[in-house]
């Protein structure tokens, strides 16, 4: 590797950043080439999003320097960064949601480009077609699709004159056929001679897009390689370290009994920007693992809020073994052997300030831990050491305070508390999001235990691998709809991506459980 | 009714409006963009008092408007280092700013109390003001009535067209997206601060030196946070302040003109008519949850701290 020559466009070296309690990048040294896409990979917590911040100006390294075009420069902030020709897509957008296409990109702009909204918008169209990602200038933000807001953010970025373009986990939030046209694009912006700095942790679009790669690993850099010349075992060997095991395959399983059954479930959210729900029918039977695959905000939450008790629908059904418990409320439902694992885990499935003892009394209190309307502290704290244990949560002790866990520990603490609590349905939304492979490995062993118990189980979530590798039927939802639920051998991943972007025959749908028979 | 008692009626209804709006559109910039100021009513007593003893010392009202303004932004700028700068708690900080507003005008309007002045007199547009009915309801006002209608449409348009505008609702929305993108949060944040200061600065003059030319404790009677709750109730749009504040003040006048007349109803209730009504009409213009959510800032109330 030739480091010093001038042609580099981007070259850090050094770049050191600590938090309290965390060394989030150590001494990193990063080399991008003009019309390079280059990936950064490495598992969640890794360093990347920091690294990315950091060349993006959001925040200062602590030590190390940057070189661009040749050129040291020491980013003075995100307006610095756009001036040199850096454009970022965050993972979670920074778009306004209020404010319309146009408007957003609008404020992005140095004052003097933006005084004309019509032209403005003439040119919004003008770029968006010629990179194939057609653009409504007028639309308010909140209407557009979570693909359509990628858009957003990346003609953004192509409106000024760019010459490194990051991507933070950009197909996280994509449909398979998305995937394909954002990659169609960043090729022919790549052969146009812009860099691309795309972060991922996800081996095959790395291998199919980028031809150089950085891999981190706890904040250091644990390997340089280009994708097209090493197999996706060699990154994620590098990737995960070495005593991992990286992937385990589960035999699938045939449901017995109906545990849960909707049917005509009718809802229409309060929230304006919530989605509406109408008459969908689903049936969860015992010792199966039930996959709900969709893009994030076609009606996943307002389905998780319908089946644990947080919100109650206008029309149809929901029974729990039999009983009706359409009406119940959370705490009932849980009474009568219903779990449940929000998505978010600070403030939903655990409350930030409460040690993991109090945690646990949260949702486990039915679980023989009163006595006469007094809490036995005894032995709620005999569940928690329970859980900790049995799932390996990493923690000061048990009276750890929830928010000072790391998300994979705290999850593997949600989980643990939810299926130590032997439930005969348990709804996880997201359960191994942005964890590391070894909790998510455990979370996805514990899950298939459970089931083998015979317990029933649905999984929310975006991530199409993990929902292959443990669910025995699968289906999606798109826009608040159901589409049919096969064995999971039976779908092909096109179909499923065609079901995710809500192409399928509605008429099958009431055909749901028809497969089975 | 005859019509003399009718013109009166609209005419007060102008004069009794006017403070609302300035407090109500000052505060409705500074929540825009995502800063709630609970300081009202100390800001406004605080302008209102430095108004009257500049007025009352120099004699010069011109100079005391100026004042009033300077004070109550003095003031916001103490909220905003607290609030802003050092992300202190705004419920808290702005409590604590009325409290000490309130304090604060007492100890300096101690010695006069009870002095009148002759206030700012009104003008009488040429041609205009001699026109039947409407010249004396719209045309023989006092500059500062005038000024606010020239604040309103300011503020209409800023928020309409402009891209300090889109900056202001960009930061009250996602003050981090705004900071990615290369806006200084906190600046739009002092500057939105600031305005709403001078805004609620100029309303305290127009209490002390226009509507009543006096100064007693506690003058500005809750009108602060009358003020506040129309900013809400309104849903973050200027003009239905406008139409709020001036529906406020006529059912505020039309209280004290049914209670002269014969009419049978408890006079406590009969007070309860400005807010009742105010609420009810905004209540209904608001409905529509969607256009609701969309003007409201969504990160009102929530300090920003840069992250480093």
């Amino acid at each position: 590797m030739s480091l010093q020559q001038p042609t580099e466009r981007l070259h850090l070296k050094g770049i050191t950043k600590e938090y309290p309690g965390c060394l989030a990048n150590d001494d990193i040294e990063l080399v991008v080439q003009p019309g390079e896409t280059h990936a950064l990979l490495g598992e969640n917590g890794a360093g990347k999003s920091t690294l990315m911040k950091i060349i993006y100006g959001v925040i200062k390294p602590d030590s190390g320097s940057i070189r661009w075009q040749g050129e040291s420069v020491q980013m003075q902030g995100p307006a610095h960064a756009r001036q040199l020709g850096i454009g970022m897509v965050f993972q979670h957008f920074s778009l306004f949601e209020t404010l319309t296409v146009a408007e957003n990109i609008a404020l992005s702009l140095p004052p003097e480009d933006s005084q004309d909204m019509e032209a403005l918008s003439n040119r919004i169209r003008e770029i968006s077609t010629h990179y194939g990602m057609a653009l409504e200038p007028d639309r308010y933000v909140h209407t557009l699709s979570v693909g359509a807001q990628q858009r957003v953010e990346i003609v953004r970025c192509l409106l000024q004159d760019i010459k490194l373009l990051i991507l933070d986990e950009p197909t996280s939030v994509l449909t398979p056929q998305e995937v394909s046209e954002l990659f169609r694009t960043l090729k022919t912006l790549a052969a146009e001679g812009c860099s691309i700095l795309f972060i991922s942790h996800k081996l095959d679009e790395v291998t199919e897009l980028c031809n150089a790669a950085t891999v981190l690993r706890n904040g250091r850099v644990t390997g340089r390689c280009n994708p097209q010349d090493v197999t996706s075992e060699d990154i994620a060997r590098m990737m995960v370290g070495d005593d991992t095991p990286l992937s385990q395959n589960y035999q699938k399983a045939e449901g017995g009994d109906t545990a849960m059954s909707i049917s005509n479930l009718t809802f229409h959210p309060e929230d304006p920007f919530g989605v509406h729900l109408n008459s969908l029918n689903l049936d969860i039977k015992a010792g199966e693992i039930l996959g709900i695959a969709g893009v994030a905000g076609n009606g996943q939450d307002e389905l998780c809020a319908l089946m644990s008790g947080e919100e109650h629908s206008e029309s149809g059904s929901i029974t729990l073994l039999g009983n009706d418990i359409t009406q119940l409320d959370p705490d009932s439902r849980r009474r009568q052997g219903f779990a449940f694992v929000p998505e978010e885990r600070l403030g939903r499935g655990a409350v930030p300030n409460m040690s993991l003892v109090d945690n646990a009394l949260l949702s486990a209190s039915h679980c023989d831990m009163k006595q006469k309307g007094w809490i036995n502290y005894g032995k709620v704290r005999d569940f928690a050491l329970k859980v900790i244990d049995k799932y390996n949560v990493k923690c000061a002790d048990e009276y750890a305070q929830a928010k000072s866990l790391s998300g994979g520990n705290l999850q593997k603490f949600i989980i643990g508390r939810e299926i130590e609590q032997n439930p005969k349905l348990l709804v996880c939304s997201h359960p191994t999001w942005g964890v590391d492979i070894g909790a998510a490995i455990l979370i996805r062993h514990a899950l298939i235990n459970l089931r083998d118990q015979g317990a029933a189980i649905v999984v929310v979530s975006e991530d199409i691998d993990e929902l292959y590798q443990i669910c025995d039927r699968i289906g999606a939802i798109c826009d608040g709809k159901l589409s049919p639920f096969k064995p999971t051998n039976d779908v092909s991943i096109e179909t499923l991506g065609q079901w995710m972007a809500g192409q399928f025959d509605q008429s099958a749908r009431s055909g749901t459980e028809v497969s089975h028979a | 009714m005859e019509l003399e008692l009718i013109i009166n009626i609209m005419y007060a209804t102008l004069k009794t409006g006017t403070p609302l709006i300035l407090i109500a559109l000052g505060e409705m910039v500074c929540e825009k963009s995502g800063v709630l100021n609970l300081g009202q009513e100390g800001m406004l007593l605080v302008g209102a008092v430095t108004g009257f003893i500049v007025a009352a010392v120099t004699d010069n009202y011109f100079f005391a408007v100026f004042c009033a303004i300077f004070a109550g932004m003095l003031m916001s700028l103490l909220f905003g280092y607290l609030s802003i700068t050092l992300a202190a708690n705004q419920v808290a900080t702005g409590l604590a700013l009325t409290i000490f507003g309130a304090g604060l005008s007492a100890f300096l309007g101690a010695n006069y109390v009870g002095i009148g002045l002759e206030g700012i007199s009104t003008i009488h547009i040429p041609f205009l003001s001699d026109l039947p009915v409407i010249g004396k309801v719209l045309f023989q006002h006092d500059p500062l009535v005038y000024l606010t209608l020239v604040l309103f449409a300011v503020i209409y348009w800023v928020f309409k067209a402009t891209r300090v505008g889109l900056k202001i609702r960009a930061v009250g929305e996602n003050p981090e997206a705004a900071n990615a993108i290369g806006i200084n949060v906190h600046q739009v944040r002092f500057m939105a601060v600031l305005f709403g200061g001078a805004m609620t600065g100029l309303a305290g003059a127009y209490l002390s030196l226009v509507y009543t030319p006096m100064w007693s404790d506690g003058m500005s009677a809750g009108r602060g946070w009358i003020a506040l709750a129309l900013v809400v109730f309104a849903s973050w749009k200027a003009e239905r302040i406008l139409l709020g504040a001036y529906l406020f003040g006529f059912a505020s006048i039309m209280h004290l003109v049914l209670q002269g007349t014969r009419f049978e109803v408890p006079p406590n209730i009969m007070a309860m008519l400005p807010y009742v009504a105010t609420i009810i009409v905004l209540v209904w213009l608001s409905s529509d949850a969607v256009k609701t959510k969309m003007s409201a800032p969504k990160s009102i109330g929530q300090p920003y701290r840069p992250m480093i």
